[in-house]
């Protein structure tokens, strides 16, 4: 016996009631239209930096001009799209005040992604700037929060050479750098564990006043590590969206004229964004104006 | 009796050493001798784990179990990142020691494992969490529904950070003037209570829960109370 064919009401209910139950493979050719077009497009809306992105920018420019920096690249592609852009802001940022940067990575792909910032903003917008005397690249060392611990009382605790092999006491950037306390500033870009609350736990409160502690990270880690903020970390960046804000106050004061589009990624993913959120608010209105309509039918609500 | 005494006595010794490192500036020394013999094990770590993913891919594809030949994939990708790690092909020589194969510096596209990361791992991993977007579109249409106060509170709260998190929300809410009784109205006053009120007071609650569950279970541990962390026999 073939069973019976639901009945739907006729008219404007009756598509609603369809509509909450149609195919997955529509939706997912709607979020690539809303994100597809608007990159196409190339739509760029104005960003207003609020308190965060200001306190991150704020905390580069307080610490003076040529001091000694740590950036832990701890993420890997997965969250590059995220993390990308305000990594590439913040080494401009440092670069264009004359800090000098020790690049390092906790997680296994993260030397990588700091090679790719190193290569596409630092050796690019500042050509001037000396391996081993205007920064340095650590590499990725096993061990998790272990090595922000080591790091806290020793630098060759944790690193005995950089990642290109050469010896810490030859890097004439960390003569004078004995361990984490000796960077005024520490900046981790993080998209998980081990990352920015790591380096909260195991650094920052063995040394709260040492140096300045900011972070970027995801927009799904971000309620972990607001808590910390502004007391343990002075500034915090929080997915593509504080990666625009950031961009927008770096590249107001240290602009470049070639190849801007380097430091614009962020701003440049925030028209898809746009659109794909309105998409998203849009299907669960019609999810739910749907379930409305189905009331009452046999078989119920979806 | 060795095959669980000595582990527990080394867990701790290790735990009670860290503990006195934090009060005493003596055993600081040790302390950081023990945090090195971990990121030493957690190299070795690697390893065991390596071994552990030959192992249970093997064994898929002995007994060919459904899907065995993602298995197979699995350990012909692992075997070949290997090979061509370990090998250095075509690395970069170093100046220091150019005469030395193995000092060359492979994370240039020039050498096969640069090349693979650069236009395969990097790309592959990328798209994984790319494809997210699709599958929260997906699931928001399906289960966000306003079926009791509760989940009216979650979809108020989600529409209004997804809207204060792009231009949308500035958009609509801009006309409300600063200063006034109802600025908080704006979307991005919004967004900073519910982040800075809401969501933080609750998320310190469960951190503060965390930090005293792992308090309690590392004392227990240490105390070789808890004894789940060691071997089964």
């Amino acid at each position: 016996m073939q069973p019976r064919k639901e009945q739907l009401p006729p008219g404007i209910r009756g598509l609603l009631v369809r509509l909450g139950r149609i195919d997955r493979r529509w939706i997912y050719l709607a979020v690539a239209v809303a994100i597809g077009v608007p990159m196409l497009a190339e739509l760029r809306l104005p960003e207003v930096p609020e308190k965060k992105a200001r306190a991150t920018f704020e905390a580069i420019e307080s610490i003076p001009e040529g001091s000694i920096v740590l950036l832990s690249f701890d993420y890997d592609p997965a969250s590059e799209a995220e993390l990308e852009p305000m990594a590439n802001a913040m080494v401009h940022h440092c670069a264009s005040r004359g800090h000098r940067i020790v690049f390092m990575a906790l997680w296994p792909l993260g030397k990588q992604m700091a090679d790719k910032t190193i290569d596409s903003v630092l050796k690019y917008y500042h050509p001037d700037k000396v391996e081993g005397v205007d920064y340095v690249q650590l590499g990725f060392k096993t061990g998790n929060e272990g090595v922000i611990k080591l790091l806290a009382n020793s630098i060759d605790g944790a690193y005995t050479t950089d990642a290109a092999g050469k010896a810490i006491s030859e890097i004439p950037l960390l003569a004078n750098v004995r361990s984490v306390g000796d960077f005024k500033l520490v900046a981790s870009i993080s998209a998980g564990y081990p990352g920015a609350q790591q380096w909260v736990q195991y650094a920052d409160s063995a040394m709260p006043e040492a140096f300045k502690l900011i972070g970027g990270t995801t927009g799904v880690q971000s309620s972990q590590l607001l808590p910390y903020f502004p007391t343990q970390m002075e500034g915090m960046l929080i997915a593509v969206k504080g990666a625009a804000e950031y961009e927008t106050l770096v590249t107001e004061k240290y602009p470049v004229t070639e190849s801007p589009e380097r430091l614009g990624i962020g701003r440049e993913r925030m028209g898809p964004q746009l659109v794909a959120h309105l998409l998203i608010i849009a299907l669960i209105v019609l999810g739910n104006i749907s379930m409305l309509a189905a009331r009452g039918l046999k078989g119920g609500a979806r | 009796m060795l095959q669980r005494t000595i582990p527990m006595l080394i867990l701790s010794a290790s735990g009670l050493i860290l503990i006195l490192a934090y009060f005493s500036p003596v055993t600081v020394v040790w302390s950081d001798t023990v945090v090195a013999w971990f990121n030493i094990l957690a190299g070795v770590a690697f390893v065991l784990g390596a071994g552990n993913l030959l192992a249970v891919n093997l064994e898929k594809i002995s007994s060919r179990r459904p899907g065995w030949a993602y298995a197979a994939i699995t350990l012909v990708s692992f075997g070949a990142m290997l090979v061509v790690g370990l090998g250095k092909w075509g690395a970069v020589p170093n100046p220091a020691y150019p005469d030395v194969h193995l000092a060359g510096d492979q994370d240039s596209t020039q050498s096969a494992y640069g090349w693979v990361y650069e236009y395969v791992l990097s790309p592959l991993t990328a798209t994984m969490f790319a494809m997210l977007a699709f599958y929260v579109a997906s699931a928001a249409f399906r289960a966000f529904r306003a079926k009791n106060i509760e989940s009216i509170l979650l979809l108020g709260t989600a529409f209004i950070i997804l809207l204060a998190q792009v231009a949308a929300g500035a958009f609509l809410t801009n006309w409300i003037p600063e200063g006034e009784w109802y600025s908080f109205l704006r979307a991005e006053r919004l967004k900073e209570i519910i982040l800075n009120v809401f969501q933080t007071s609750g998320m310190r609650a469960i951190l503060i829960g965390i930090a005293l569950g792992t308090a309690a279970t590392s004392l227990r541990l240490i105390l070789g109370i808890d004894r789940s962390a060691l071997s089964k026999g």
